[in-house]
């Protein structure tokens, strides 16, 4: 019986070592994965995909999950959301969080973005901080997205699509559809 | 000039023009049968064979990971042309090859990777060298990223002029623009045949994407004109429902498929296909799609396995399993679950530098995670995906159970995923070439 045991044990330790053979996944090699789409270390250069460099661990841990339980709308994220463990994401959320901002460079209505400065530090200053290159919480960094991909995230937020959080509600109801779209383009502006 | 520099060495990037000089100078004094050697090495150095979707991103990650290796990107081209998105410029939805095409200058100066222009012609895995047309070069780890090559011998009439006459258009370039001015030339009411090979063929919904898009053009500009296609599998490879919905909204009467229907033996002179040998088939145009195996010089290595077609491999470091320190990514592999297709072929480059750069510095070699996204057009302004997330079970590459899928049904997305398609393109193109 006590050999037997030594057996059990020295054949499952084989199969333990084979396995061990190879580490697993870590932050880089999950989300280097992403960059086809969304760019190297996460600056995406398509206007409808959003860069990921910059977010906090958080904005990105809380998309995945929402994409994953289907409560953040989407096309193939979610689809792929689901092949990733609760610490895989965490990994992710930390590899783009460790990277910087992508700037973007691109032309935006100077005007509009004069006017979305203003209501940016009016309205949304709050949480989308130092000209939305940072965020509280699990705000996500808005400075320099690509204009498409707001304008797209805005109207699923505002068809109802996509659920908007209440301290974010209540800052849009005011708002008129220009003001918002000023505000678009001060945040796709922001290049430094 | 142009004659002149097209039979020089071209070398470009960092020290490199250095080293051109000095080969030049020492290539007449190197011994008949044994080509010079183009770059004497002397780190630790990683050759990449193939600019495409694979080995630009494989060269490009290696230096991300460890400056300290040198890598050195051969391909035979000065420029590449992507086959994703080559099925719009057959349908009308892109003026020219332009958005597809890129160079190499951006990506050789931002990494400083060493970029020789030349064929491969052979390698030798004993003594780590590989052969091209401007000499030879020495690796510690090779990467070969080399695409497909067609099995025409098993096309009873195929020969070398084949493509002329019934393009193949399976690799982008040249044979789409043949291609899309046959789709010009042909008349109202013509047929065009496209033949798809069993499966596994680069790309797996690709020809069904390009019936749909020739389908668009016909309907818009030659409407009494038809798409026959032959497949020779017993149904759609990939993406079956949604094509079929996508053919029934938009083709009803423009494209009829036929399953397992192989295409054995060509006419060429009649512009026919027969089935099997036996049921013949005319077209004005001929997309013949011949089945496919790795390319040439995959064979030629030796890198082919017991099937004769295919390339095995390691699942997490793409070490092929006939010959040591040589990996083969992209179509030319057996990569288990993921497809023969551009993401992966992006993302099985990430994972094989990743595993190469652990391998020279003696870190125990990392578990695969991947992804494939691909979406198909049906129609201007909407398309179709599929996406998976891929993970190493049991030394075999596989999708991540209760995860990836196709797009929904109810065509929900499809307007949305014809704008998400094309930041793909933009993405990934700039991924390789920046």
């Amino acid at each position: 019986m006590k050999h037997r045991w030594k057996y059990a044990v020295a054949a499952y330790a084989i199969t333990i070592s084979a396995a061990a053979l190879a580490v697993e996944p870590d932050a880089a090699m999950l989300s280097n994965a992403c960059a086809g789409c969304h760019g190297t270390y996460g600056g995406s250069a398509g206007p409808s995909m959003p860069s990921l460099a910059g977010h906090s661990k958080t904005a990105i841990v809380e998309a995945m999950k929402k994409f994953k339980s289907g409560e953040r709308p989407s096309s193939i994220m979610g689809r792929l959301a689901k092949g990733y463990t609760d610490q895989q994401i965490e990994l992710m959320g930390e590899y783009f969080s460790k990277q910087k901002i992508h700037f973007t460079n691109q032309k935006v209505d100077l005007a509009k973005a004069k006017r979305g400065a203003e209501l940016q530090e009016e309205h949304c200053s709050r949480c989308h901080l130092d000209d939305g290159k940072e965020g509280k919480d699990d705000t996500p960094v808005m400075a320099s997205q690509w204009l498409p991909y707001l304008q797209m995230q805005m109207e699923l937020y505002q068809t109802g699509k996509r659920k908007m959080p209440e301290r974010m509600a209540e800052k849009v109801k005011p708002l008129s559809p220009a003001d918002i779209e000023a505000l678009l383009h001060f945040y796709a502006g922001v290049n430094k | 000039m142009t004659l002149n520099r097209r039979d020089f060495l071209k070398v470009v990037g960092g020290a490199s023009s250095l080293a051109l000089a000095g080969c030049a100078a020492q290539a007449p004094a190197v011994s008949s049968g044994s080509a010079a050697e183009i770059m004497p090495k002397t780190g630790r150095r990683v050759v990449v064979v193939g600019g495409g979707y694979g080995g630009t991103i494989a060269a490009k990650y290696v230096r991300m990971m460890d400056k300290s290796i040198e890598v050195v990107l051969i391909e035979r081209n000065d420029h590449f042309v992507s086959c994703p998105f080559s099925n719009l410029y057959l349908g009308g939805l892109l003026p020219d090859l332009s958005s597809l095409t890129i160079k190499y200058d951006k990506l050789i100066a931002n990494h400083g990777i060493k970029f020789v222009q030349a064929e491969v012609t052979g390698i030798d895995p004993a003594a780590h060298v590989v052969i091209t047309d401007k000499g030879r070069l020495k690796y510690d780890r090779l990467i070969i990223s080399p695409g497909i090559d067609f099995r025409t011998e098993e096309i009873k009439g195929y020969d070398a002029k084949t493509p002329e006459i019934m393009p193949h258009a399976w690799k982008a370039g040249p044979q789409t623009v043949l291609l899309r001015k046959q789709l010009e030339a042909m008349k109202d009411g013509g047929t065009v045949v496209i033949s798809v090979p069993l499966a596994p063929f680069r790309c797996p919904p690709g020809p069904y994407e390009r019936a749909s898009m020739i389908a668009w053009y016909l309907k818009h500009n030659k409407p009494n004109s038809k798409v026959i296609i032959l497949d020779a599998n017993p149904d759609l490879v990939s993406k079956g429902a949604l094509f079929r919905k996508g053919w029934d909204m938009h083709y009803k009467n423009i494209i009829d498929y036929r399953k397992a229907a192989k295409v054995t033996e060509i006419d060429v002179g009649k512009k026919a296909v027969l089935i099997e040998g036996l049921d013949e088939v005319r077209g004005d145009v001929v997309n013949l799609i011949p089945p496919q195996r790795a390319a040439d010089i995959a064979v030629k290595a030796d890198l082919v396995g017991d099937d004769k077609r295919w390339c095995p491999i390691d699942a997490n470091t793409f070490e092929s399993k006939k010959h040591k320190d040589i990996h083969v990514i992209g179509d030319a592999s057996i990569a288990g679950a993921m497809p023969k297709s551009g993401y992966s072929a992006n993302s099985e480059a990430k994972v094989c530098a990743t595993n190469v750069v652990r391998l020279m510095n003696g870190q125990p070699v990392m578990s695969l995670s991947g992804i494939n996204t691909c979406y198909s057009y049906i129609a201007k302004g909407e398309a179709i995906s599929v996406a998976a997330v891929y993970a190493v079970k049991d030394g075999a590459i596989i999708a991540v159970p209760n995860s990836g899928g196709v797009s929904p049904a109810d065509w929900s997305q499809a307007k949305t995923e014809a704008i998400y398609a094309e930041s793909w393109l933009k993405n990934i193109l700039t991924e390789m070439s920046s």
